[in-house]
């Protein structure tokens, strides 16, 4: 392809990119995206979609087009990653990995749900795993594996303290923390925002 | 020849399974026991950690706590044995990418370096049904069949992460129409019926059921209704998130959609290892298919009783 068709490719289909959050959309990858022929199989082998707005190719395609609203929509997080777009995709485009880098942006600008937040920070992090069985509250749980004929927890970081720490070591180690951190007051900035349109209201 | 040795894996529970599902630990445990496997104890292992979760929130920390998962087998010399779809997906594609971008290797030794350890990714994560059908084969499982159904209509339930993305499994790139799992499951004389969309997700996956729990519901209602269309008398899984959906999600498809598909679905929902392990001839106790206890709010939430029914019918 001479470079004068290049051009002309990338200054039509990314007119919208040149803010920040584009730009990451571009940095995460994202522009593989354009390859994509608009055939809509990726949105007619989709069970979610199937159920809900969500249309698979519309949210790439936003993505693609430099449209940030896709960050704040609940629709990237109705994928239940069935990988059915990933495979079919006619252009070998890993959908289900682009929306999974979506989501990551997404959760870096501040975006992620309430449950997710809650699951990320005040499970994952403290316990080791993301369905915890210890402590007084989850009683119940270790009384049922009893009956099953096993101890009441199992080999993993339920009974290794060290490899808690270990796990919350990785994970301060690698950003998480910082990165959860942030979320948390971009959406409470956000929140405070709205609360403030309320009023004037 | 010396099956223990050949037959040595690292055992990675993950969460659903030991803090929920414990009856489906105890059934692999057993049947990998029973079948000369031995498995290892991954002592301090972590959530895997939760693909549809905790990567869609930042890849690099997925990696890296996978990557330390899978570092603790490593140590024993094992390859790490999950019977959980989900941590299959982390695991395999974890190990996958890495062995494909040395540059993520890199990365996440800087870090386990910080506690110590190191991740050589020399050992491919495996699945429980892996381990059966493609380690130890469909014959040498045949030799062990003592008891056969005689009428046990199965609908099975293979799930999303077994089979896909197919270029990071090792089912040869099938994922629309595979046999392994209908192959095993026919061993014990039941028979795998076809229903429609078989191979659909449960809906609890990629984060969906901890955020919209109804749509999830609404994935295992459609999912409910075709395999009682198809007239099964079980579900058969290979997940324990999968299970959770289709035996919880069950209950809550049949109050969010209660207005929608008439009668309450009623379909016990089996895990793979207890429908093998009692065509071996293993006890039900240790299979987790019989209650000893009085605990309330614990699974199953849709009685296998109808199962054990057919089960003293046809097997004893
Ligand atoms: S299946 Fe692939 S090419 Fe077709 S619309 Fe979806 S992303 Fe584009
Ligand atoms: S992976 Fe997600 S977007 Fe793709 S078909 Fe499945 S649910 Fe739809």
């Amino acid at each position: 392809m001479s470079d004068n068709v290049e051009k002309y490719i990338k200054r039509n289909v990314n007119k919208g990119i040149n803010s920040r959050i584009a730009q990451k959309f571009v940095d995460a990858g994202l522009e593989v995206m354009r390859s994509c022929i608009n055939c809509g199989t990726c949105t007619g082998g989709c069970p979610s979609g199937r159920r809900t707005a969500y249309r698979t190719r519309s949210a790439i395609r936003r993505a693609l087009t430099g449209d940030e609203s896709v960050l704040s929509d609940i629709d990237i997080w109705l994928c239940s990653t069935c990988y059915y777009c990933y495979e079919r995709c006619p252009r070998n485009i890993p959908v289900t990995d682009m929306i999974i880098k979506l989501r990551n942006i997404a959760v870096e600008e501040g975006y992620i749900l309430d449950p997710h937040f809650s699951l990320a920070n005040d499970i994952f992090y403290v316990t080791g795993h993301g369905v915890p069985a210890n402590g007084e509250a989850n009683k119940k749980w270790q009384d049922l594996r009893e009956s099953y004929g096993l101890p009441p927890l199992p080999p993993t970081v339920h009974t290794h303290p060290e490899a808690v720490k270990e796990v919350q070591e990785l994970l301060k180690s690698v950003g998480f923390t910082e990165l959860m951190e942030n979320a948390a007051k971009l959406k409470g900035e956000r929140a405070k925002k709205e609360e403030k349109k309320e009023e004037v209201k | 020849m010396n099956q223990e040795n050949q037959w040595r894996y690292g055992f990675f529970l993950g969460c659903v399974a030991p803090n929920r599902y414990p009856m489906i630990e105890s059934s692999i445990r057993a049947v990998f026991d029973h079948l000369g496997a031995e498995l290892l104890e991954l002592e301090g292992a972590a959530c895997c950690p939760a693909p549809g979760v905790f990567r869609a929130f930042h890849i690099p920390s997925w990696l890296i706590i996978a990557a330390r998962n899978i570092s603790i087998a490593e140590e024993l010399g094992v390859s790490p044995l999950t019977g959980c779809n989900g941590c299959y997906g982390t695991l395999r594609d974890a190990w996958f990418e890495m062995e494909h971008e040395p540059h993520l290797k890199k990365m996440v030794n800087e870090h386990l370096a910080k506690i110590g350890r190191k991740y050589k990714g020399n050992l491919e994560p495996k699945h429980v049904v892996q381990a059966l059908y493609l380690d130890m084969g469909i014959e040498y499982l045949r030799d062990h069949v003592k008891h056969k159904f005689k009428d046990l209509k199965v609908a099975v339930h293979y799930g999303c992460h077994i089979l896909k993305p197919s270029d990071k499994r090792p089912w040869d790139g099938e994922y629309e129409n595979p046999t392994f799992l209908d192959e095993i499951v026919e061993l014990t004389g039941a028979k795998s019926i076809n229903y429609q969309d078989k191979f659909m997700c449960c809906g609890a996956g990629g984060a969906v059921r901890t955020a919209v729990k109804e749509v999830s519901a609404d994935f295992t209602r459609e999912k409910l209704a075709n395999i009682r269309e198809a007239g099964a008398d079980i579900i058969i899984d290979v997940c324990p998130f999968c299970h959770l959906q289709l035996d919880l999600g069950q209950m809550e498809a049949n109050g969010v959609y209660k207005n929608m598909i008439g009668e309450p679905f009623k379909t016990p929902v089996i895990y793979l290892t207890q429908l093998l392990g009692l065509s071996f001839g293993i006890d039900p106790n240790k299979l987790g298919l019989i209650k000893n206890h009085n605990l309330a709010g614990v699974p199953p939430f849709i009685s296998i009783d109808p199962f054990m029914e057919i089960v003293k019918e046809q097997l004893i």
